[in-house]
This record gives structure tokens, C-alpha cells and sequence, in this order.
């Protein structure tokens, strides 16, 4: 990561191969040479996939882990292609990238920013990774985001919803597929609106972290400036287990709206405590009580099983969509793990994508060449519809979609539906937007 | 007032599980002297009883359904359960419906044999070991056993319904004279309450009015005058550990319908009940109850709107700063007795 | 020399070996070889090798001499971190004011944390002191945000003041952490042949404060002072009736390895400078326990067999996948190669919780005084060896 550790794997191979005999030592590397950090001088290059193996998250990392190794395959000219006959840019041809042969490493976060920080440099420092993608929470996000930009390598973030990953902790070599909290309100709201009227009283319950508060900010904004008014909004402890006490005051506080600023185990364990407690079968303010989930996932889903059906929610990406990028990679994941692909692996799928492509119009594994070819880059045919990976903060636009729990799953993967696909436009907001406000990207690094 | 009796409930119903754990562990510290880091996973196991039980009963072969269609395009599958070919459809889904209260049935045995090869394959050789030892031990224990859940059944929580005949809730509003929907609780976490109030009091019952009872009551103010009376003291102590299993499961398979089960969950619990057990006091079952409950209903009391106005964050903390106070006011906390794991 | 014991000294020199050359000695396989996965010897690891190393010799002084089982040692840990990302937020990038800071800050939380929870003993001090760790943690996590960035955890930004030192670099990056101009991220790399050694800076500062801490330790053990603690583990009642307080002294006890634990976390933030609450979880206080017991509790060198143990299993065996298996076996034929690598599956990757589990268990039902005693007996069986091929009598004395 400084100046001198010129040497790379190529290096290594060539001085293998013409000193095995000789066993001539002692290269105390000199530092002009390198172009910049892990450049991949040998014909592979090594991508490092972090993604959280164990913890609570750790289906959905497996889910993520076989989305890179079948774009792995793709890349590499296996399998049926997937999306790389979809893709607007056809600079991809299976040939690896730039003819390198495409090599990973895996690692676990274990959903905490120490542990994940400590995988990537791993990746980093022994494996030459030149790029790190992955990880299931905001917190892991954006702390190895920090890493990459302060190692000179590209992030390509997996599922990070948190506003924060390109507002005020945005990075220069970090970049986000996912959709975020502020996107979430955007499509959520008129919907909302539409089915349960305007005049609603909204209780939140908010996860106390990060994440939760600038998920509460946006969909509060969202609904108050359709006419909705917040009754409450009360802060619960992560992993709390048991929201019994944060539920139980609901239905009496005149709030006729439950919003749950959950993910993950939370959003599973206070939703099914929710239903438990009748909300959904009582009348309040002389309407049906209703119930909201803002960030929705499939595993999450499966997790609150009966109590899902009927509940309104955002997702990134579903696999019921219908556009040709999304039929491609349901047909190539089905094929190859015998189910369809959650919104993670999707994410992490079209990143890695989307980075290899990147590569390959810029003609360098350079950090600041591969950005400068993201910034601003418009594409198509990776689901969710033309998209733009905005050059002022590294969010990409495209479609959102509000989808509710099916109430006749046909599988247990069938659990969602789409209620209506958002368009981008509606979702877009200005990078100076006060939710966004207070970082900078600051300089691309590359490590040389 | 309406806010308070549902913290009231929502405490006791807490409390109940606290108690239950806890209720188990300090059988086992205060009978053989053994600090058991495997209890939560333990809970755990119970809970995936019933899981087990609902996969079972579940237990499907495939009918191609040419009219619906699978995401790949391909004829749709549909399970169908063995036991709607056996007890016809009706009464088969019926079965499939109570699998949670079927798993009782189903765990006690289950947990008792998992809790006695415990004690005689591994804890027996630790009861002269230093306590180090059997935290290192048992905490290896633990994260053998949940990583074995884990790649049976996934990270993912699993949903467990109880019954449909106890979803809903009762309002108990109506009853005491305020508006309806005012405290309203649901049926499954009255039974949950009901459920542990029987269960501490047949161990309870069990302790004092049976000879066997008596025994290990008495090996635990003094197990070497109980051995030097001739009573064989470690065969006894393995029931108890088979009944403390059992106790710790029953909490998990009444727990599973409350929040789908997964395989930390006996991790997340395991700090906790061991606060619980402490504050109780060392070896004093009531203790043990008393601790359980107060700390569920302080928990619960402190997560209202108007406290946490007050002290933002006071639910985060409540169980632990009531910890510190208690045990700096009572050394040896509520109910504790002297020289039990002071050194 | 230098205050101790030959047998010490021996020991010393020992650990100062391996902690010198271990660029060399982790990295035993050729980099690109199918063994390579097995290498430790990268910048990161190492650091954590020492760092982890620091906080349970600490921790060994309290639990190992005077028997209180601290369950919260993790609260200064990350007390030390937070301390020392914020000198690299307001003062300037250099690790000396962080370091020193931080002790600072972990001894004051040391003196209250242990004033209170030393009045009482046992297991009861245990809980008092796991209360604390986790009350700090919640409240790191969420309340006090301002403070420690909660989730994310605090990290330095091109914004923060630094007022010794610059904001920004001059092509717009984040200034790196050093020690008077030294990055700590710098790091050649030698090449002998096949084989990649790398030498980081930060490493080798880590290694000698921990070199540093070691001595410490052992002169602690060996002192007056020392003795007076295994006093107190033994009976505190007779010291008591000798006329003794025991508190000062478990104070004492207390407040060091609490500075230790500081003292690591800060060389932590300044190898990496981020601090994230889980430092201060009770999974993270439990995982110092586990390394002293692992290792052996109440030998000098336990801990940190027991510490680069953990750490190894946590970032080696967690990034073993399908792919390097199937690379390892790829010479048996077709059916058995995927038998094999169905079977160790469960093992690696996302399964090492798995493996680490099974050691610890494997670990203390055949080796009661930790790794420390597997060493031991494999030195004794050596030694009876020995002895009988030229008949003197093998010495038992434990080493230490």
C-alpha cells in the first residue's frame, strides 16, 4: 500500500521462473514501477467477494457469494453468459477481463465493520485483490469503503440501503448499485397514499442505528408531504429479540400506520410480534390499522413467514421482473442453483458486471480510470432499466420497485409481488440534497 | 394507567422466558457446580424441536401441477404432505397446524437425552476443573451446537405459528372497565406466561415434596455430607441435568411461535439469563424467578415513550445498570448464599 | 540482565525471535503456491497477532494472577480506540498522542469500572463488570453517536480539524497514521525465490511495544507486587488476617491490564483508524477470556499463543472456499475429489465458527493448562527422549 511493494504476482512468476535455479534473493522492491495498487500484471486478476458468512446475515451472504461466482463464470466465458448478452455495453465477450482470466477470494464480514475491514485487507495485502465488493449492512459498507479509498482499490458496495454510503460518507473509489432509504420514501409514499388514503396518522419504530434514523428521515418527509402526520417516532435497540413493549402502546396512541424501520432479524421479529398483537385485524381512527415495512428483502420475508402477506414495501430488484437483463440472470441463476436469485445477489451479480465492464472501456485496472469510466455512465439491460451511475456522489438511478407480501405464495421463494415498478425519474433527487448532505468524495486514490 | 398494565403484561411476559433460562442454569450452578455457557444453546435446541416437529409433519412428495407455472417456466411442483394422504386433508393440516404444542410432547425426551449425554460424555469431567475451564468447555459447546443447527436449517429465521385457534390477542381492557382495544394482549403470550408459571412451580414442587427432591436440595447446601451418607450423589446430579435441559427447551419450543427461531438465538438470551441468574443471587431458585421477572418488567417499563423522553437510551441499559445496583446494594444479590461462586 | 531470570531471559529472547522474524516464519509457503492459502504473514494479520497479543497479556495480569474474571475488558479496548481515532480527528495523524491517550483514557475507565466492581468477587464480579462493558457498547452503538458514529463506527474524514498536522493531503486524500513522518502503512516486500516476505511498519512498532509489554508482564509476575496478587488468587481471607488489604493491590491489578487493553486498542486505530462499538461487545470481551484460558491463564506466553490462535482460525479458516479446496484435491479422480471436499466443507468458509468451536472443546478436555501445556508435554516427551539416550534424568519443572 506504499510506495514500494512494487512487485506483483507477475513479478513473482517471472522471477520463479528465471531464478528457480539460481535462487537469486533479495529484490527489496524499488518504487517506480508500480502503476498503482495490485495492478494485475500475470494473465488473471483476482477480485476479493466479502460478504457475511456467519452472523445473522449469513444467507443472505451465501446468496451473494453465488451471485459473483456465477458472474465469475460469465466473465470467464462459462455458463449460458447471463446478462452480458443483455447489457447495453458490449465490450464483454467472456474472454475475461481485458484477457485476464477472472480469479476471487472470499472472506466474512461477519456484519461488523472490524472483522470486514480486517477480510478486505487481506484480500488486499496477501491476495492482490484489486477490487472488493459485498457485505449485507451500512455499517460494513461504508467502513470498507473507507478501507478501499484509503488503500487505492474500487469498492463496488453490495446491499447498503443507509442514505449515508453516498451521502456523507461517500467516497471517491466507492460505488453503490443498491438503491437507498431516501428512494425507499420517494416510490413508497405515493403508493402508500393511494392505497390507504392521505390522511393517515403514522407510528414509527425505528432501528437505533444509522441505517434506521435516515430511513425514518425519509420516509417521514415522504409521507408528511403527501398529507400524512407522524404520531410517534420511538427508537428501539438493535437485536432487541422481543418488541412486545415497543408494539404494545401502538394501537392506543392514535396512530392509525405502523412504520417499521427494521432490517434483517429485527424487521422479522417485530413484524411477526405486530401481527401477533392483532394491529392488523383492528380499526383505528375509523380505519383498517395498517402496517409498512419501507425495506423489504425476500429472505426477511421467509423469515416472518404468514405475517409478510399483504404488507406494502420497497425492494431493489425482484425476479418476477420481466425486462430481458432480469429473465437472462433468473434463467442462468435457476439453472445453476435450482432457485431464483434474491435482490442481493442481484445487486452484487450486476456490480461485478458493471466493474468488469468498466475495466474494459477504460483500458486499465487503474482505480481512477475505472471510476472516471463509471462516473456518469449510462447503461441498460441489468434489470431495473436504464440506469445512471451519477458522477456527483456514485448512486446509481433506476427504477424502484413497491412490492407486498403475496397472500398465495406458490413457493417459498414466490412470497412477493410487484405492486408497481417507480420510475427513476421519481426517485432522483439533487446530490446537494440536505439528506445527503456533509461529505465529499474527495480524490480518487490509486494507491501509487 | 392503560400504558401501565401493559407494560405490566409485557413484563411478565419477558420475565417468563428470563425466568425459565435462568430457572435452569442455576439448577445446574447450584447443583453441580458447573458455570454452563451451552444453557442458551440449549434454549435454542428446544425451540428447533418445534421446527423439527412442523418439517416433519410437513414432510411432502410432489404433485406436478401442469396449470401453474414454476419462475423457470417449467410444469409448477406441489407439496404435499404425507400426512393429508394418511388422515385426509382436513385433519392433516389440522396436525400441521398444532406441531407447536405437539412438540412439547415431542421435546421432552428429546431434550432429557440430549442433556444427560451431555452431562455424562462431557460435564461430569469437568466438575473438578477450574470454572475457567468450563466456560472454555461449554462456550465450545455452544458454538458446535448452533453452528450444527446453522447448517441444518440455515441463519435465516424460520417461522413457527402456533396455532390459528391462539392468534389474536384478548382485550383485557374491556374487563377492567377501560375502552376497548386499550390493553389489549395477544393469546399465545398469555399461554407463554401461563405455560412457565406451571413449569416453576413443578420444579419447584418437584424440589420440595419428593424424596428425590430433597436429596439434591440437600447436595446442594452440602454435596460431601450427602456423599458421605452414602447417597449416590452423580446419578442423581444427571437427572438433574437432563431436567434442566428439558426446562430450557420447553422455554425455546413455547418461545418459537413468539419470534422465529434462529440459531443465535440462545447466544442472545445466554448473557442475559446469566445477568438474571446473578442478580437472583447463586444458587437460589427463587432468586433466580424473582430476578427474572423484575428485570422483564423493569425492560419493559423502561422502553415506554414517556421514560425514554426522559432518559433517551435508558432501555438500552435498564437490565444492566439494575444489575450493578443490586449487586452493589445486596452483595450477593436478591436471594444469594454465601460462598457460592465468591471465589 | 535487565532484571530477570535466566529461565526468563531465555523466554524473552524467544518471543523477541519470533516476534522479529515473523514475516519469515508465517510465511513458510511460496506466495502462488496451493499452500500459500495457510500464510499469515501479511501485514494485517501480523498486527493483529501482536495487538491481540497485548490485550491478553493484560489480561493475564488480572486474571492470571489475582483469578477475578474480568467480562468486560472489552469496554477498554474500545474506550482506547475512540480515544485515539479522535487525536487523529482533532490533534494530528501521529500514533504517540493516540497511543498515549488512550492508555490514559482505558486507565481512567479501569479505576472507576474497577473502584466499584472489585467490592465484590467471584462470579458476582464477573457480571458487575460485564454490565459495564455492555451498558458502554448500547450506548455506543446508539445514544452516543455524536460521539463514536455509532453502526459505522468512527472513522477520520477529510473534514476533522487537525490542528498539528494537515486536513487534507495535497492531492485531496486523508492523511495516513505515522509515527514522525513514518507511515505506518508503508512496507517493502523481499523475494527470495518463490517466497514474498513482507516487513510493514506497522508491524514492527506493534511488535516492539508488545515486546515492550512482555517485559513488563514478566517483571510483574517475578516482582513483590506480583506475589501479593497470587495471594490474593490463593486466599484472600488469610492475606486479610495478616493484616493486608487486598483491594489496592486487585486495584492495581485492575487498572493495568486495563491500560494494556487501551494500549491495544489504540495501536489498533493506529494501524487501522476506524473504531467500531463491537469492540466493545461482550462477544469481543469473552474472546480475550477464551484466548488467556486457550492459551494457558497464568503463564506469560499463554495468552498470546492463545490470541495469534483465534485470530489465525478467524482470518484464515473463514476464507477457505469450495474453489481452493477443489484446487488442493484436484489430482484424486472425479467422485472421490468432491466426496473430500463435501467433508471439509463444513469445516471452512462460512463454517469455521464450527472448526474454532471444536478446538476449544478438543483443546481443554486433553490439554487442562491450554496451548501452554501441549507445549510442555511435547518438550517433556522430547526430553525423556533425550534422556534416555544418555541416561540423565529428565527435569519436570514446568516451564512457565
Amino acid at each position: 500500500m506504499s510506495k514500494s511493494n512494487v512487485t506483483r504476482r507477475g513479478v513473482l512468476r517471472t522471477g520463479a521462473v528465471a531464478g528457480a535455479g539460481v535462487a537469486l534473493p533479495t529484490i527489496f522492491t524499488a518504487s517506480s514501477a508500480r502503476a498503482f495498487t495490485n495492478e494485475p500484471t500475470g494473465d488473471t486478476v483476482t477480485l476479493g467477494f466479502n460478504v457475511p458468512q456467519t452472523g445473522a446475515y449469513a444467507d443472505e451472504g451465501a446468496d451473494e457469494l453465488r451471485a459473483y461466482e456465477l458472474a465469475v463464470e460469465h466473465l470467464n466465458g462459462g455458463g449460458d453468459g447471463g446478462m452480458l448478452s443483455t447489457f447495453s455495453s458490449q465490450v464483454l465477450d467472456g474472454s475475461g477481463i481485458m484477457g485476464k482470466k477472472v480469479e476471487y477470494v472470499t472472506g466474512d464480514t461477519q456484519t461488523k465493520s472490524d472483522a470486514a475491514r480486517a477480510s478486505a485487507k487481506s484480500m488486499i495485502e496477501k491476495d492482490r485483490a484489486v477490487m472488493i465488493t459485498g457485505g449485507s449492512s451500512s455499517g460494513v459498507a461504508i467502513a470498507v469503503q473507507g478501507l478501499c479509498q484509503e488503500a487505492g482499490v474500487i469498492f463496488m458496495a453490495g446491499l447498503t440501503h443507509s442514505n449515508d454510503t453516498t451521502g456523507k460518507d461517500k467516497k471517491a473509489n466507492g460505488f453503490r448499485h443498491f438503491f437507498n432509504a431516501y428512494m425507499s420514501g420517494a416510490a413508497l409514499a405515493p403508493v402508500l397514499a393511494k392505497e390507504y388514503g392521505e390522511d393517515r396518522k403514522a407510528y414509527h419504530l425505528t432501528a437505533d442505528y444509522t441505517w434506521g434514523w435516515t430511513q425514518e428521515e425519509s420516509i417521514k418527509a415522504a409521507t408528511e408531504s403527501l398529507g400524512w402526520e407522524t404520531v410517534e417516532t420511538v427508537k428501539t435497540p438493535v437485536g432487541a429479540g422481543d418488541f412486545s413493549s415497543y408494539i404494545a402502546p401502538v394501537l392506543n396512541s392514535g396512530a392509525d400506520i405502523l412504520v417499521l424501520n427494521h432490517y434483517g432479524g429485527d424487521m422479522v421479529n417485530s413484524l411477526t410480534n405486530a401481527v401477533q398483537f392483532g394491529l392488523r385485524e383492528k380499526q383505528a381512527n375509523g380505519k383498517n390499522f395498517e402496517i409498512v415495512v419501507p425495506l423489504f428483502s425476500r429472505l426477511m420475508a421467509r423469515g416472518a413467514g404468514e405475517s409478510i402477506k399483504g404488507i406494502l414495501g420497497s425492494t431493489n430488484w425482484h425476479w418476477s421482473l420481466q425486462d430481458e437483463g432480469s429473465k437472462a440472470f433468473v434463467q442462468s441463476f435457476g439453472t445453476k442453483y435450482g432457485f431464483p436469485p434474491s435482490q442481493a445477489a442481484h445487486t452484487c451479480y450486476v456490480q461485478t458486471l458493471l466493474y468488469a465492464d468498466a475495466v474494459q472501456r477504460a483500458g486499465s485496472f487503474d482505480p481512477c480510470a475505472v471510476a472516471e469510466a463509471l462516473e456518469g455512465y449510462e447503461f441498460d439491460g441489468l434489470g431495473n432499466g436504464p440506469t445512471l451511475y451519477r458522477a456527483e456522489d456514485h448512486q446509481c438511478f433506476k427504477d424502484v420497485l413497491v412490492v407486498r407480501g403475496k397472500e398465495n405464495p406458490t413457493s417459498e421463494f414466490d412470497l412477493l409481488e410487484v405492486v408497481e415498478i417507480t420510475p427513476r425519474s421519481q426517485v432522483e433527487y439533487a446530490p446537494d440534497h440536505p439528506m445527503f448532505s456533509g461529505g465529499s468524495l474527495g480524490s480518487c486514490n490509486s494507491g501509487a | 394507567m392503560d400504558a401501565v398494565i401493559l407494560q405490566i403484561l409485557n413484563g411478565l411476559d419477558k420475565g417468563s422466558a428470563y425466568a425459565l433460562i435462568a430457572l435452569g442454569l442455576t439448577l445446574i450452578f447450584g447443583t453441580l457446580g458447573v458455570v454452563n455457557f451451552a444453557h442458551g444453546a440449549l434454549f435454542m435446541i428446544g425451540a428447533f424441536c418445534a421446527v423439527t416437529l412442523n418439517r416433519l409433519l410437513s414432510l411432502s412428495h410432489q404433485v406436478v401441477d401442469e396449470t401453474q407455472k414454476d419462475f423457470l417456466g417449467n410444469p409448477l411442483k406441489v407439496d404435499v404432505p404425507y400426512v393429508n394422504d394418511i388422515f385426509g386433508e382436513a385433519t392433516g393440516s389440522a396436525i400441521i397446524d398444532w406441531s407447536v404444542p405437539l412438540a412439547i410432547l415431542f421435546s421432552i425426551p428429546v431434550m432429557i437425552l440430549i442433556g444427560v449425554i451431555m452431562e455424562r460424555g462431557l460435564i461430569k469431567h469437568f466438575y473438578r476443573r477450574p470454572h475457567a475451564d468450563q466456560i472454555l468447555v461449554t462456550f465450545g459447546l455452544a458454538i458446535v451446537l448452533q453452528e450444527i443447527i446453522k447448517q441444518i436449517y440455515g441463519a435465516n429465521p424460520i417461522p413457527t405459528p402456533a396455532p390459528d385457534a391462539f392468534t389474536g390477542s384478548f382485550d383485557f381492557g374491556v374487563l377492567l372497565g377501560f375502552d376497548p382495544n386499550a390493553v389489549i394482549y395477544p393469546y399465545w403470550r398469555l399461554i407463554y406466561f401461563a405455560f412457565a408459571a406451571v413449569i416453576i412451580g413443578a420444579v419447584f414442587a418437584f424440589l420440595q415434596f419428593t424424596t428425590f427432591g430433597m436429596v439434591v436440595r440437600a447436595g446442594m447446601a452440602d454435596r460431601e455430607t450427602v456423599g458421605l451418607l452414602g447417597i449416590n450423589i452423580d446419578r442423581k446430579f444427571t437427572i438433574m441435568f437432563g431436567l434442566a435441559a428439558a426446562v430450557a427447551g420447553l422455554a425455546g419450543v413455547m418461545y418459537a411461535p413468539i419470534n422465529s427461531p434462529n440459531y443465535h438465538m440462545g447466544m442472545d438470551f445466554l448473557v442475559l439469563s446469566f445477568v438474571v441468574v446473578v442478580v437472583g443471587g447463586m444458587g437460589s431458585l427463587p432468586g433466580a424467578v424473582a430476578a427474572g421477572f423484575l428485570l422483564g418488567v423493569l425492560e419493559s417499563f423502561a422502553s415506554m415513550n414517556e421514560v425514554k423522553a426522559i432518559l433517551p437510551g435508558i432501555d438500552q441499559i435498564i437490565i444492566y445498570l439494575v444489575a450493578i445496583i443490586i449487586l452493589l446494594t445486596r452483595p450477593r444479590g436478591l436471594m444469594g448464599r454465601k460462598g457460592v461462586m465468591e471465589d | 540482565m535487565l532484571g530477570l531470570g535466566k529461565k526468563d531471559i531465555t523466554l524473552f529472547a524467544v518471543v523477541a525471535v519470533l516476534a522479529l522474524f515473523a514475516p519469515f516464519i508465517l510465511n513458510p509457503f511460496p506466495a502462488g503456491s496451493s499452500l500459500a492459502q495457510f500464510n499469515a504473514g501479511y501485514p494485517d494479520l501480523m498486527q493483529r497477532f501482536v495487538i491481540f497479543g497485548i490485550f491478553a497479556i493484560g489480561f493475564n495480569i488480572l486474571f492470571g494472577l489475582t483469578g477475578y474474571l474480568s467480562f468486560g475488558h472489552a469496554a477498554f479496548l474500545g474506550a482506547g480506540s475512540y480515544s485515539a481515532v479522535w487525536m487523529f480527528k482533532l490533534l494530528s495523524m501521529n500514533v504517540i498522542p493516540a497511543i498515549l491517550l488512550s492508555m490514559i483514557v482505558a486507565g481512567l475507565f479501569a479505576v472507576v469500572i474497577g473502584y466499584v466492581s472489585l467490592r465484590r468477587s467471584g462470579i458476582y464480579f464477573s457480571i458487575l463488570t460485564l454490565a459495564f462493558a455492555q451498558m458502554s457498547y448500547n450506548l455506543a452503538y446508539s445514544v452516543l453517536t455524536p460521539i463514536t458514529n455509532g453502526e459505522t463506527g468512527l472513522q477520520v474524514t477529510l473534514d476533522d480539524p487537525r490542528v498539528l498536522g494537515q486536513t487534507a493531503t495535497a492531492d485531496g486524500g486523508i492523511p495516513v497514521t505515522n509515527l514522525f513522518g513514518l507511515e505506518m502503512r508503508h512496507f517493502t516486500t523481499l523475494e527470495l525465490g518463490p517466497w514474498q516476505f513482507q516487513f510493514s511498519v506497522g508491524y514492527y512498532l506493534c511488535a516492539i511495544i508488545m515486546l515492550i509489554s512482555f517485559y513488563l508482564a514478566i517483571r510483574i509476575f517475578r516482582s513483590p507486587f506480583g506475589m501479593m496478587l497470587r495471594a490474593v488468587k490463593s486466599n484472600q481471607q488469610r492475606m486479610f488476617y495478616t493484616g493486608l488489604n487486598a483491594r489496592p493491590y486487585t486495584l492495581a491489578a485492575f487498572v493495568i491490564s486495563g491500560m494494556y487493553a487501551g494500549l491495544a486498542g489504540g495501536l489498533m486505530a493506529s494501524m487501522d483508524p476506524l473504531a467500531g462499538a463491537e469492540r466493545m461487545q461482550w462477544t469481543a470481551s469473552g474472546e480475550v477470556v477464551l484466548m488467556t484460558i486457550l492459551g494457558g491463564a497464568g503463564t506469560l506466553i499463554g495468552p498470546v499463543l492463545g490470541a495469534g490462535f483465534i485470530k489465525y482460525f478467524e482470518n484464515i479458516f473463514s476464507k477457505i472456499n469450495d474453489q481452493i479446496l477443489h484446487g488442493w484435491v484436484a489430482w484424486l479422480p472425479d467422485g472421490l475429489e468432491d466426496l473430500v471436499v463435501a467433508l471439509i466443507h463444513p469445516f471452512v468458509g462460512k463454517g469455521w465458527h464450527l472448526t474454532l468451536g471444536l478446538m476449544f472443546m478438543l483443546i481443554v478436555i486433553f490439554l487442562p493448562g491450554g496451548l501452554v501445556e501441549g507445549g510442555q508435554r511435547i518438550a517433556r516427551s522430547l526430553r525423556r527422549r533425550k534422556s534416555t539416550d544418555d541416561g540423565k534424568s529428565a527435569s519436570t519443572e514446568p516451564a512457565e
